[in-house]
């Protein structure tokens, strides 16, 4: 036999997608697509008051109607539930949380709070019933405004005594504030609003529950992120066995965090499923869901900054005013925790002190959305650095310079008590500028300025860390999160060489089984093809933390290393028992089992996979098959990083500002396929920059939800942003053996500040220092007329 | 959302939809492309007892050249106008502005008569039929009649078509190589315009606007500043003059104000240059 | 109300209430899921489809008003495994993510390149005003129709 000629690696390349040809043809399967003779559909009736007592519910007219098979309130089903739905972030031991029922029991807290529920035959006969359901209400007063929330003038839950869920403090050394304030030769302060945001996953929610007519089990297809954390969820909270339910997440439209829960529709399907006896089907709309699915954001920032002379920042000060809505879901309290270990930034700051006070307001919930405290976090610090630089009057990429932490510095001890594990701050900024001509850019703006265009232009840089991979699960539970930070894979090689990789995490878009295949491909050296990945249902991956968090490939990809590297140790021995060698003796080369020195010598692995199959001739004391699992549980956070410059033009007549260029240098350690980290990168990108210039989940002052439809909330178009300029530094992580860290949340962490930046920029001379989000033509009219003489 | 239950009929010729439309009253709509009435259906914000679908009467979609004039079919789709090339050569603004309407796919269903009887001020071709001094006309019970576009808009979703009354044709002059300019203002592509003026110079001049109040309009002001010789921008800065525009999430009134002074401005620019 | 439609160059009539959106005819009465509803207020594009070869959006369109009509969806394009160059390009480009915006956005893309068989950048942009969606960034989409609009007429053929 002569040695093979040994194949490219595949980790690294622009694999295209094994994931595509399904959903491009249709073929692929959603929640909505699915459907089983027999099915009772749901549909919920919803509060249209922010505030009220239920005086009564009247379900006659709806159960009237034809093809109306069954309808529940509140009341009618208390005993159906062992538990409440769950929190599972109580971040202090004090921290109030309201008893949250999947239909409302004596008070609706919020428009969209879930009264009543109808099952029928159809959908169409379903949504009728759901509009006859005659409910009279008691109003109370709403509760709108964070710090009104947080004087307790009027409470959301009288039960509770205090509108205020929690505060928590992160403040290492008070006394290093203190100092570093009162010896600072600049100070700037911002107050910047996070405004609430609709994370309008294109797919809306939807959940079918089959009850098997024997033994009294259910099968969950839910629109899911997290159908692990979802079975034991349910099982808790709906009281039925966790060996009674099997969850699906068939394929997922999206999720951005917005599928990172346990809903009410959920628990309500199961729930009726098992009081049925029959297939219970709900699926959301998406002016539904612009109250029933949670929100992102929602926080009041107050950030002061101390620098020398130098403008070197000497000390961080971060006050948050969060916004839980009305009740607390799955991670609701624990999203401003995300973020409060980055208001540092990229920067190397001695001093910092942290405290968030959480209130209930008489909203829908809010709780993760891509990025979940770090994009707030990324906000206020990019924001205030450029208040600095304006105050002190430098370049804001000079500033960046003056603060960067150095990059020989890593592993870094940050001030709030991470270790950041690599980076290269200053390089990713070099790059960026260089990409964008900066220099000719900042020209163009002093021509025009000069010129007294209406039209001018703005650049702005924003350079972020974040921590993804989450994440150590003893640092989860110093933070008083309920689960672990682990994730599972099993690697498997079959008799014909064919390999199943089976995964604890969940995509919804990321392309896992595309990249996972290119992992344990590339370490068995063998084609992704031959790879399959099996994931997103319980009962043929049974562990499992999911996906969230830009997570899944530093965690998860990092147990499918793991576990293929036991493969190949167990496969080793095998051919080497086999081969007569010396088990150090035996190489690994292209697919191929080789005894070192002669390479004529040789198993390839699928006959090795044949051999630990018939178990015919193992060596002594070997289990037959050839399988291992990983569970792994990361030492540290990742800490992918880099720097983006936005350019806007604003029209100083109009308002309108319009996103010119966007140059985004990112570095998340090595890349498995570039293909899949770009596409993260400017989707991520437009969700950011949607923040900073369209999207606003705005209410009235009744506490309605005036932007409920698409077309009120302005998720933008093709049509509204440029191509992008996009490129990477590669700064390898050291906590795992492939060196990633994760892309998933990079671009809508860095963007918003990029292009509120550049607003700011391009209206300096105008006299303009803040704007809020989102930067609509009429509040940069506004603000250029506020400040003209 | 799913539109409450209706009954459906199918009107073959103008005639027939009269008929139906008389023998139903109130509780009739007619159903042309449909792209302003169901998407109020599946939001239960109309919920006729009786849709009238007139989108089959061939005869009502067409472009034809009349001399001085154009006229155009009510039921001819704004794809269509888009690229009629009798439009494009006589009544470029017209084509232009149906171009701008909705997206593709609105576009491809949606008529100029469904968007005229509307009658919605947040409209694109209103306003251009205004700027343009179109008339309308409309065949009821009674027989036909022409109505000016400028008596056309009566209130807010409200015209001076009769319950039983169809609007047929879309009659508009020939622009004779005049000035134009259509300014769009919104946030995203596909949506309403905030503010929108649609300006024709030379022997026939008009300028109206879109979103500026309970109707489309005309801008009057603009109108007879022009008219008494005053410039551009001195007329422009009469573009909000009288008007009572919404307020809602993307503006308030003052702010619809500001922009219809700054986009008459550049329209009238764009319409001499 | 009677409905006679061809879809995807097959024939299908059925009995249907006069409200039926032409979408949930499609996925629920034909069967073809894999056109995809995103909204109620004919704003996402998800659920286009082609009538006479041309975008609609069909959660717009009563299922009889479409009587008589030839539909193509999603399922129609690709021919057997051969993808769609529409389809093809997106797959190349990574025009993707998680797919659910994707029959939508390629029917309205192939509809475009019918009108428009070479258009600029500007152009694509515009023709996707109509569809959106929330994974891509819209970057690769563009690009994949550019590139769709290069393939050469021949092979486009379906």
């Amino acid at each position: 036999m002569t040695a093979v000629e040994v194949p490219p690696r595949v980790v690294g390349t622009r694999l295209r997608r094994r994931e595509d040809p399904a959903l491009l043809t249709g073929e692929a399967r959603f929640v909505a697509d699915l459907t089983v003779p027999g099915t009772l559909h749901a549909a919920i009736v919803r509060s249209p008051v922010a505030h009220a007592r239920i005086r009564s519910v009247d379900l006659a007219p709806a159960l009237a109607l034809p093809g109306v098979v069954a309808a529940y309130t509140g009341e009618d089903l208390q005993g159906d539930w062992a538990a409440t739905l769950p929190c599972a972030w109580p971040v202090t031991a004090d921290m109030k949380s309201p008893a949250h029922r999947p239909l409302a029991v004596g008070t609706v807290n919020y428009v969209g709070d879930a009264v009543a529920v109808v099952l029928a035959e159809s959908e169409y006969a379903a949504h009728d019933a759901a509009e006859a359901v005659v409910v009279d209400y008691d109003p109370l007063a709403a509760v709108l405004d964070l710090e009104d929330a947080a004087s307790d003038r009027v409470l959301v839950h009288e039960d509770l005594g205090t509108n205020v869920s929690y505060t928590w403090e992160l403040s290492p050394d008070p006394d290093a504030v203190e100092r570093a304030f009162a010896e600072a030769a600049h100070t700037v302060s911002g107050r910047y609003v996070q405004q609430r945001l609709l994370p309008s996953a294109m797919e809306p929610r939807g959940v079918l529950v089959v009850p098997h007519p024997f033994g009294g089990d259910f099968t969950v297809y839910s629109a899911t992120q997290i159908p692990h954390i979802l079975r034991v969820m349910l099982a808790v909270t709906v009281g039925v066995p966790e060996t009674s339910l099997r969850v699906v997440a068939p394929s997922v439209g999206g999720g951005f965090g917005s599928k990172l829960n346990v809903y009410a529709e959920e628990a309500l399907a199961l729930a009726l499923a098992r009081k049925t006896r029959k297939p219970v089907r709900w699926i959301e709309e998406r002016s539904e869901q612009a109250v029933s699915t949670i929100h992102g954001r929602g926080q009041i920032q107050h950030i002061d900054l101390a620098a020398d002379a130098g403008g070197r920042i000497t000390a961080v000060r971060v006050r948050l005013l969060a916004d839980m809505g009305a009740y607390l879901q799955l991670v609701t309290p624990g999203v401003p925790l995300l973020g409060a270990f980055l208001y540092t930034g990229v920067y190397d700051v001695g001093a910092y002190s942290f405290s968030c006070t959480s209130v209930f307001t008489t909203k829908t919930p809010t709780d993760a959305y891509r990025g979940a405290g770090r994009p707030e976090a990324t906000y206020a610090i990019e924001r205030a650095i450029d208040a600095l630089a304006r105050e002190m009057d430098l370049d804001p990429a000079e500033i960046r310079r003056r603060n960067f932490i150095p990059a020989d510095r890593f592993p870094y001890d940050s001030v709030a008590g991470l270790v950041f594990d690599s980076g290269n701050y200053v390089a990713a900024l070099d790059r960026c500028l260089e990409i964008a001509g900066y220099e000719e850019l900042r020209a163009d703006q002093a021509r025009r300025r000069e010129e007294g265009d209406p039209r001018q232009i703005g650049l702005g840089l924003s350079s972020y860390v974040e921590m993804c991979g989450l994440a150590p699960s003893r640092v989860l539970a110093s933070l008083n999160y309920s689960a672990g930070g682990w994730e599972a894979a099993t690697v498997r090689v079959l008799p014909t060489g064919k390999v199943q990789v089976v995964t604890g995490t969940s995509p919804h878009g990321q392309g896992h089984e595309t990249s996972w295949s290119m992992i344990a491909a590339d370490r068995l050296g063998i084609s992704p093809g031959d790879v399959e990945v099996l994931h997103s249902d319980t009962a043929v991956a049974p562990y499992g933390m999911d996906t969230y968090g830009s997570r899944s490939l530093a965690v998860g990809g990092t147990a499918v290393y793991l576990a293929t590297e036991r493969v190949i140790d167990k496969a080793r021995r095998i051919a080497a028992h086999q081969l007569e060698a010396a088990e150090e003796d035996v190489r690994l080369v292209a697919g191929q089992f080789q005894v070192q020195g002669s390479p004529d010598r040789a198993m390839p692995l699928a006959a090795v996979a044949f051999e630990a199959f018939t178990a015919h001739n193992l060596p002594e004391g070997m289990e037959p098959n050839l399988e291992a699992s990983s569970h792994f549980d990361p030492p540290n956070f990742t800490f992918p990083f880099g720097t983006h410059l936005a350019v806007v033009e604003v029209d100083t007549e109009t308002g309108a500002a319009r996103l010119l260029r966007y140059v985004a240098v990112d570095d998340c350690g090595n890349q498995i396929n570039p293909l899949i980290v770009e596409g993260q990168v400017h989707g991520g990108i437009v969700q950011g920059a949607a923040q900073a210039l369209w999207e606003e989940a705005s209410y009235d002052d009744d506490g309605n939800l005036v932007s409920t439809t698409l077309a009120d909330y302005l998720v933008p178009s093709a049509a509204e942003v440029p191509t992008f300029e996009t490129d990477s530094t590669v700064t390898p992580s050291p906590t795992n053996p492939m060196g990633v860290k994760g892309v998933g949340e990079a671009g809508t962490i860095a963007a918003a500040p990029a292009v509120m930046n550049a607003i700011v920029d391009a209206l300096s001379t105008h006299g303009v220092s803040d704007i809020d989000m989102p930067a609509s033509p009429q509040r940069i009219c506004r603000a250029i007329q506020e400040v003209r003489p | 959302m799913i539109p409450a239950a209706f009954d459906y009929q199918r009107a073959s010729t103008l005639d027939e939809a009269v008929g139906l439309l008389s023998a139903n009253g109130e509780d009739a709509k007619l159903l042309a492309g449909g792209h302003s009435l169901l998407p109020l259906m599946r939001l239960r914000l109309a919920t006729p007892a009786l849709l009238i679908d007139i989108g089959r009467i061939r005869e009502l979609s067409y472009v034809r050249d009349e001399g001085d004039r154009v006229a155009i079919g009510a039921l001819t789709r704004h794809r269509d106008l888009e690229i009629s090339e009798a439009l494009r050569a006589h009544v470029p603004i017209l084509a232009h502005v149906a171009a701008q309407v909705g997206d593709p796919q609105v576009r491809h269903r949606g008529t100029i008569g469904g968007s005229i009887s509307h009658g919605d001020p947040a409209s694109d071709l209103p306003a251009a039929c205004l700027a343009l001094g179109a008339t309308f006309r409309a065949v009821g019970p009674k027989g036909e009649r022409t109505i000016a576009a400028g008596d056309f808009f009566r209130g807010f979703l409200e015209t001076a078509l009769a319950a039983d009354e169809v609007l047929t044709e879309i009659s508009v002059p020939k622009m004779d190589g005049a000035g134009w300019s259509f300014q769009k203002f919104n946030r995203r592509a596909q949506d309403w315009a905030i503010v929108g003026v649609a300006a024709v110079t030379g022997a026939n001049p008009g300028v109206a606007l879109v979103n500026m109040g309970m109707t489309p309009l005309r801008a009057t002001a603009v109108e007879e500043a022009l008219a008494s010789g005053a410039s551009g921008a001195e007329a422009a800065s009469h573009a909000a003059d009288g008007l009572d525009p919404p307020s809602d999430l993307n503006a308030s009134a003052d702010y619809r104000r500001h922009l219809a002074r700054v986009l008459v401005r550049r329209a009238l620019e764009e319409a001499a240059a | 109300m009677k409905v006679s439609v061809r879809v995807n160059g097959v024939g299908h009539e059925h009995e249907v209430e006069p409200r039926t959106l032409l979408v949930h005819y499609l996925r629920d009465v034909v069967g073809l899921t894999g056109t995809n509803i995103g909204c109620d207020t004919s704003s996402c594009g998800a659920c286009t489809v082609l009538i006479g070869g041309e975008s609609v959006k069909s959660c717009t369109v009563l299922a009889v008003q479409a009587d008589g009509a030839d539909i193509t969806t999603i399922e129609g394009l690709a021919d057997g495994d051969r993808l769609h160059p529409v389809q093809e390009a997106f797959r190349e480009h990574h025009a993707l993510q998680c797919g659910y915006c994707t029959p939508g956005m390629v029917m309205a893309a192939v509809s475009l390149l019918a009108e428009n068989p070479d258009p600029t950048e500007a152009e694509v942009r515009e023709g996707l005003e109509g569809n959106l969606c929330r994974c891509t960034g819209y970057h690769n989409i563009v690009k994949a129709i550019l590139a769709a609009a290069r393939v050469p007429a021949e092979s486009a053929a379906s």
